[in-house]
């Protein structure tokens, strides 16, 4: 594949003339938007071309799982820890009158599992490993070197990509059932020792368990694997298209981490609704 | 260890491919780089394209590998037209980027050693041996487990000829060679140029300023100028040239009375 194919703009990529001036038409944001999804689908099928490339490519997959799932985990352990006390501590203290305190555990569950485990998840992601990977990108970009793996006749798709699609569908599971059991605990931890609520683990497990199923979970992992193959493949895209030099890098990784998050929640209303 | 000073071919390296060039234009936007350029490239010989910055010669080299499209016109590698990502399934080029383009995050033998691997050339004692040869070509052996940040200038220069070389290319293309470097180093990257053809009928396509270069190695040599090709034929016709344009560009007059740069466009 071209250079110009990673980065050619919709008008001057060999368009012809009657489709240009329709597209002249369209106002510049969605001319940007169209662009946008167009070619980060198109990346998406170029790499999955390369899928039987994949076991060969065992190392650089397990590279990405490392750098994906394992040094993601402590923040996303601290955070879903505190997600889960907060959900808590709020839904006690706001239940304290109303008399609803002893669903805390279904509401912490439900909410961790369907909601704020995938979605807070994705968002670390995106800000730690998204950037990541736009910066790393965009800069084997702008230095050449992505053009050095054409002229080598290695498709950036096959061995830029690729391995981080595949790691990222690994991985976001872990993370987000990581996420879902730190964040399950931080709520029974509040829910015990603080004075207003006082529930036992006990009681707060059995009352997440009555209330919750499988699906539940099940519903969460699906949308942290879109929301997952969404921020890869949105930092991936951005960063293959970053032309010109060091501001340019940090412009394509301030692009990337935003787009992505927006992504996230603009998929995470649809997921749901799909999935409900 | 296969010995390297050998004047075969390397190993598995097919024969030398000619380069034509038809009425090549580029247009970025509204700014023409290059306005119907045409030459041929003869297999085994050193062509050196020069010209002042900005004049379209690296642009020109990217449409050779395919990293540019022309807006109109063709380049031909072996008959295989350039643009189509096929021509570098069935011809190996290989491109020496100005900087280098080095793997920043791979070691000086992973950097030589990724051609091969994901091309499957062999097993990992084979693909050893062809990166040592060609380390061992340029003299870069001791450099083998550094990273390109802890590499001075002429050897990344060395480093990106020798990964080019791991390639067993037909076809080798230079984009500023000897730019950023001592006389001394210039003088030792063109020797480098000058032995690969010598000893591999390598076809080499040079861009590049240096009037040195040009004139000690080059079968023949082409001036682009504005977009243009205002000069084509062998080095000595360039000791003399009869184009007030080009005698300027080979011997500028520095003079402080009239300085240049007063006059130029922006």
């Amino acid at each position: 594949m071209s250079t110009s194919s990673l980065s050619s703009s919709p008008a001057a990529s060999g368009t012809s003339s009657v489709t240009a001036r329709l597209l002249a038409w369209l106002p510049n944001p969605l001319l940007q938007v169209l662009h946008g999804t167009g070619s980060t689908l198109l990346l998406l099928v170029r790499s999955l071309r390369h899928l039987p490339s994949l076991p060969r490519q065992f190392g650089r997959f397990i590279e990405q799982c490392h750098l994906i799932g394992y040094t993601t985990m402590p923040i996303v352990g601290i955070l879903s820890f505190f997600i889960g006390s907060v959900l808590a501590l709020q839904s006690g203290h706001a239940g304290e009158n109303v008399g609803y305190k002893q669903f805390i555990g279904a509401l912490v569950g439900l909410t961790m599992a369907r909601e704020l485990g995938p979605v807070m998840a994705a968002v670390l992601l995106a800000g730690r490993v998204g950037s990541a990977i736009a910066a790393e990108l965009a800069s084997m970009k702008v230095y050449q070197e992505v053009d050095a793996l054409e002229t080598m006749n290695i498709p950036p798709e096959r061995m830029l990509v690729l391995p981080r699609l595949a790691a990222v569908l690994t991985m976001m599971p872990v993370l987000t059932i990581m996420a879902d059991l730190v964040g399950w605990f931080g709520g029974a931890i509040v829910a015990q020792y603080t004075h207003f609520i006082s529930i036992e683990p006990a009681s707060y497990f059995a009352n997440l368990r009555q209330y919750m199923d499988f699906g539940d979970v099940l519903n969460g992992l699906i949308k942290a694997e879109v929301f997952g193959l969404t921020v890869v493949l949105v930092c991936c895209n951005i960063g293959l298209n970053t032309r010109g030099g060091p501001r340019e890098i940090g412009a394509s990784v301030t692009r990337a981490v935003v787009t992505s998050l927006i992504l996230i929640l603009v998929l995470d209303f649809f997921v749901t609704k799909a999935l409900m | 260890m296969p010995a390297a000073n050998s004047n075969s071919p390397l190993p598995g390296a097919a024969p030398a491919v000619g380069v034509k060039v038809e009425g090549l234009a580029k247009r970025f936007g509204t700014f023409e780089v290059l306005r119907g350029v045409s030459f041929t490239v003869q297999p085994g010989e050193i062509f050196v394209l020069m010209g002042p910055s900005g004049s379209g010669k690296s642009v020109l080299l990217k449409h050779l590998v395919g990293l540019e499209r022309p807006s109109a016109g063709r380049t031909l590698v072996a008959g295989h037209d350039g643009a189509d990502p096929a021509t570098r399934e069935r011809v190996r080029m290989a491109l020496v980027f100005q900087a280098g383009a080095l793997f920043n995050s791979l070691s000086v033998y992973d950097n030589l050693a990724l051609y091969p691997r994901e091309h499957r050339l062999g097993d990992e004692a084979a693909i050893r041996d062809r990166v040592m040869r060609a380390l061992q070509i340029l003299s870069l052996e001791n450099a083998v487990h550094k990273l390109p940040a802890e590499l001075s200038g002429g050897m990344k220069k060395r480093v990106a000829i020798a990964r080019a070389l791991v390639m067993e290319p037909q076809l080798l293309l230079y984009d500023e060679p000897t730019s950023e470097l001592d006389p001394v180093m210039s003088a030792t990257i063109t020797e480098i140029i000058a032995t690969l053809r010598q000893r591999y009928q390598v076809t080499s396509i040079v861009v590049s300023h240096d009037r040195d270069l040009a004139l000690s190695i080059a079968d023949r040599v082409g001036i682009l100028m504005g977009g243009e090709l205002v000069f084509l034929g062998p080095p000595s016709d360039l000791r003399q040239p009869t184009d007030p344009r080009v005698a300027d560009f080979l011997n500028p007059r520095i003079d402080l009375e009239h300085p240049r740069f007063k006059h130029l466009e922006t």
